[in-house]
Formats: C-alpha cells, structure tokens, sequence
C-alpha cells in the first residue's frame, strides 16, 4: 500500500482523458470546453509535480507554475472571447461558431 | 503509511469524480463547483507528496481567480440550458473511443515509468537528509536565479492576457454621457464666462 510515482501518473492519466471526453460531449457549449481544457492542464501539473518530486529535481514544479500561468491567462483571453461573441451573436453554440469558415 | 496511502486513495477518487461531474453536469454552474472541488484536492494531492507551493497557488490561482471568473461568466451570459444538453449522446461513441485510446496509450507510459519507482515512504526518509531547506525556499532559490528570465516572461504573458481581455471586451456604447477631464481642465476663461454690459434699468 505505497504511494508511488505511477500513483499519480493514473490519476493525471484518467483527469487527461475526462477532460479529453468532455471536449466530445459538450459539443454545444463553449464554457463546459474551456473548463475541460482547464481540467486536462491540472493533469498535465500533476504529472510535472509528480515527476518533480519523485525524482528529486525542483524544476519540475517551476515548470507547472509556468503551466498554471499560461492557463490563467488562456481562460481570461477565451472567456474575453466568449463574451464578445455573445454579445454579438446571442449564443455560444459550437456548431454555430463558423463566421471565419474554418 | 497507511494512512497516507488512505489519503491519496480518497483524494484522487474525489478528483477524479467531481472531473467527471464537470464533464456530465447538466448545469454550467454546477460544472464549475464541481472545477473548484477537483482543483481542491489536487491541491491535497500535491501536499501529499510535499510540493506545499505549487498546491497554495493551485488553489489561489485557479480557485481564487479562473474558477470566480468562469462563475462570473456562466452567469453573465443568458444561455439556454435545454439547447445545449441537445446532442450530448451523439458525440459519446466517437468521444469514447478516442478517450479510450488515449487512456491506454497514458497507462502504457504509466506502466513503462512506473516500474522501478520510488514511493512516498523512501522520499520522506531520502529527503529528510539531502534537503534540509523546504519546499519553498528551494523553488525561490530556483527561480529568481536560474529561471529568471522565464520568470519575468510568465509576467509578460500575463500582461498581454490582461491588455487583450481588455481590448477584446471595452465598448465604447453611444449615447452614454462621461466625464472628460481633459476637456474640463482645458476650458478658458472665455469660453467659460461671458461680460454683458448691462444698461441702467434695461435688464439683460
């Protein structure tokens, strides 16, 4: 019953993969994916923590700072945009999000 | 050391539930408390094994700020809750299997890492002597010397996130009167006031 390094790489390893399902199912809302995203870069800090200290180098946990950094502002810059297109188009559905035809 | 093992077991197990309440929920403010509760005990999870840091500022970052502003936003926005649970099932097929995939390629890592690890136990009696500073003072000493241009370029991404949230969502709405203080400080003297010559017993 000893809590090792593959320990939290499964659990980082089932929080990728939710997050992975939710971008799926939630096909209509935008919110719901941004969170998904936000839930698969807890999986990605968890894993670099986890590296970090299993192996004794601290690196890794400046890393996942700087992973929680770009994260921070990734929601701030997506949710700006989610704003912006609702007060524009009165809805946040995915499938109707084609204005640059992609 | 049984009752470390306890520990991970029920936080990784509330992690891993309330991740899939955010995922499944039908309510977008649900989905969010459900995010604040996952990032809590991941917060528990990494002061499990010692990374006191990195686990305040998980929970003062993403619960103090990412959390409060999805909340904000979900709240904000007028969505329609039965429109956008429509299709939920029609993506599940394609969506399990490619999580499927994922998942067995991740646990595949896991078994290939894993093997020959090291455990909590042996790290807190390792550690004990090799590090005598804590878990803090060791990142300090890290990052405002070694790292410390990757410092000063994480404060540069958040300055732009900051200056693009506000250029994507400042409006200028017509109609609304606001105060110019440029305009009220360069106002003279005669545009201000006017002198009339008033005649006796004529009136303005």
């Amino acid at each position: 019953m000893t809590i090792g390094l593959s320990h939290y790489l499964a659990v980082a390893a089932v929080l990728f993969t939710m997050g992975i399902l939710g971008i799926f199912l939630n096909r209509k809302n935008v919110i719901v994916i941004l969170m998904c995203v936000e839930l698969m870069l807890l999986a990605v800090n968890i894993n670099l923590v986890a590296f970090s200290v299993f192996h004794g180098n601290i690196v890794g946990q400046i890393f996942a700072m700087l992973v929680l950094t770009v994260a921070a502002a990734e929601a701030a810059i997506g949710l700006a945009i989610l704003v912006v297109y609702f007060r524009n188009r009165g809805t946040i559905e995915v499938e109707d999000i084609n204005a640059m035809k992609g | 050391m049984i009752l470390q093992a306890l520990a991970f077991y029920v936080f990784a197990a509330i992690t891993v539930a309330s991740a899939a309440m955010v995922v499944v929920s039908r309510n977008p403010v649900y989905s969010v408390l459900f995010l604040i509760l996952a990032f809590f005990n991941a917060a528990a999870l990494f002061l499990l094994i010692g990374a006191e840091f990195i686990a305040m500022i998980l929970v003062i970052v993403y619960v103090g700020a990412v959390a409060v502003l999805f909340l904000f936003v979900v709240m904000m926005l007028d969505i329609n809750l039965t429109e956008l649970r429509e299709g939920f099932l029609e993506y599940f097929p394609v969506g399990a299997l490619i999580g499927a995939v994922v998942f067995a390629e991740l646990l595949l890592g896991v078994g290939i890492i894993g093997s020959g690890s090291t455990t909590i136990e042996a790290l807190n009696t390792h550690g004990a002597q090799v590090t005598a500073i804590d878990n803090t003072r060791a990142i300090g000493q890290v990052l405002y010397t070694q790292y410390f241009y990757l410092f000063q370029v994480a404060g540069l991404v958040l300055l732009v996130a900051m200056i693009g949230a506000i250029v994507l969502t400042l409006r200028s709405r017509p109609g609304v009167r606001r105060q110019k203080a440029g305009d009220q400080i360069n106002r003279t003297k005669d545009q201000a006031m006017t002198v009339v010559k008033v005649p006796t017993r004529g009136g303005v």
